[in-house]
């Protein structure tokens, strides 16, 4: 068995946080430079210049692309082959909260939902996802998430009957949505397993590589025609009017029941807030 | 049209906005978002003492992120904000002249922004540390308790921001959607 220190898992989270919320995400600051050639709208043009200026400043300056730094979601992957020592969810919740006080990031966690609503002031707890994979490796993936995108996202149980046809409106139904998440967005779609895990399809399909495409050619051409469809609906940078509203659509399926058609629609901001490490 | 403008804003300065117009604002801006707006309405419902005088003045919806040292202000920029829009009308009826934040507004809101000769204006969301650049001074004023939510006494110059719903029922996200949409 290989050993791996909590002390390790911290040292790696905390650096993931502050990169992840001070560096842009390389594809997406790509995607977002390229679509300035398919901006018509004046106000969309304005928008995008400033989503590169305000990319470049945040990386030289160290400060936060968004002071909606968000909750913290982390994805691990944790190979089988590996003998933790110490607590994984204390050493990742570790790592957040000094990432949250000495990065000057904000804390934007309240402790009750409804009742008092008083913020945690660290930022923690984090929004951990554990998968145990074959190998002596740990991935992680660290995605702190805004507040708007999380209110633009929904999840519905489809009828079976409607088919690919019921997914495509839901789909559009909720990109209408997208003008509250600060477009141009990356919209992240999960197709079947269960209620509780199709949620999960829809983040984990925002975490993929804009350039790709699902592997399966159906769902690929499915990513490509709501895209262009997404593209049409005049939302536009920042909902300010124009054609470029979202930047990619990716989408992850998943078995699902006989009686069933989960889906879940959920979105990432132009501040596209992601990094990752291999241990 | 292009327009520099002062706060506090006044009757006149209200009206010749137009949805569409782009403004850079020198002056005083208060940051207040969701728990904030809350207290603000409990004061006026029981007759007490705001914070700060309404009259004229503008609210940016944002709780920004800490400020690091040597800094005048961490990364500021706008919350959605029909999440405030329950509150907007009374604050409107009390003498608030114009918003900051982004995205759509309520019917109710725009109605009042009408009614008030209101107007609210639109900056770019996940810009923050481009924004936080317009930031002059900034002081704490009231609810440090609230943490990131509470109200911030800002001094901004030229700091960029869209007329997105003006005092005449104009409405930049609807008319753009109109002009852009392809389907």
């Amino acid at each position: 068995m290989r050993e791996i220190s909590s002390l390790e898992i911290t040292r790696v989270i905390k650096d993931l946080c502050l990169q992840a919320n001070r560096v842009l995400r390389p594809d997406a600051l790509e995607a977002i430079k390229k679509s300035l050639g398919f901006e018509v709208s004046p106000t969309g043009i304005e928008v995008i210049e400033q989503i590169i200026k305000n990319a470049g400043l945040a990386a030289s300056k160290q400060l936060p692309i968004c002071q909606d730094t968000g909750y913290v979601s982390v994805f691990v992957e944790l190979g089988q082959g590996i003998s933790l020592q110490g607590d994984l969810t204390l050493a990742i919740n570790k790592g957040v909260k000094e990432a949250y006080d000495e990065g000057y990031l904000r804390k934007s966690l309240v402790a009750c939902p409804i009742f008092e609503r008083k913020n945690t002031g660290d930022n923690i707890p984090a929004f951990i996802t554990v998968d145990i994979v074959p190998g002596d490796r740990i991935k992680i993936v660290v995605m702190p998430k805004g507040g708007g995108t999380e209110n633009a996202s929904q999840m519905r149980m489809l009828p079976v009957s409607g088919g690919v046809g019921a997914v495509k409106e839901f789909v559009l139904k909720v990109a209408e949505g997208a003008a509250k998440s600060c477009p141009p967005v990356i919209v992240g779609v999960g197709i079947g397993a269960s209620f509780d895990k199709v949620g999960l399809l829809a983040k984990k399909a925002l975490l993929r590589p804009l350039g790709d495409s699902n592997p399966n050619p159906e769902f690929a051409a499915l990513e490509d025609e709501l895209l262009e469809r997404i593209n049409k609906l005049g939302i536009g940078p920042a909902g300010l009017g124009g054609r470029v509203t979202a930047l990619a659509v990716k989408i992850e399926a998943a078995p699902t029941h006989i009686a069933c058609l989960p889906a879940a629609v959920t979105f990432n901001c132009h501040a596209a807030r992601q990094a990752e490490a291999i241990i | 049209m292009n327009y520099k403008i002062h706060t506090p804003l006044t009757d006149n300065i209200v009206a010749k906005l137009k949805a569409g117009d782009t403004t850079k604002i020198t002056g005083t801006l208060y940051t207040a978002r969701d728990q904030a707006h809350q207290r603000l309405v409990e004061l006026i419902q029981k007759g007490q003492p705001l914070p700060f005088g309404l009259r004229g003045q503008i609210i940016f919806y944002a709780g920004p992120a800490p400020t690091p040292p040597n800094k005048v202000m961490g990364s500021v920029g706008p919350t959605t904000s029909s999440r405030m829009d329950l509150f907007t009308p009374i604050l409107l009826a009390y003498g608030l002249k114009g918003m900051i934040g982004k995205g759509p507004r309520s019917p109710e809101v725009k109605a009042a922004l009408a009614k008030y000769n209101a107007v609210y204006f639109a900056a770019t969301g996940g810009v923050a540390a481009l924004l936080s650049s317009y930031i002059k001074k900034s002081e704490l004023l009231a609810y440090p308790d609230l943490g990131p939510e509470a109200i911030y006494k800002l001094e901004v110059e030229d700091f960029p921001a869209v007329v997105a719903i003006d005092a005449w029922g104009g409405d930049l996200y609807e008319q753009n959607r109109e002009l852009y949409k392809e389907i």
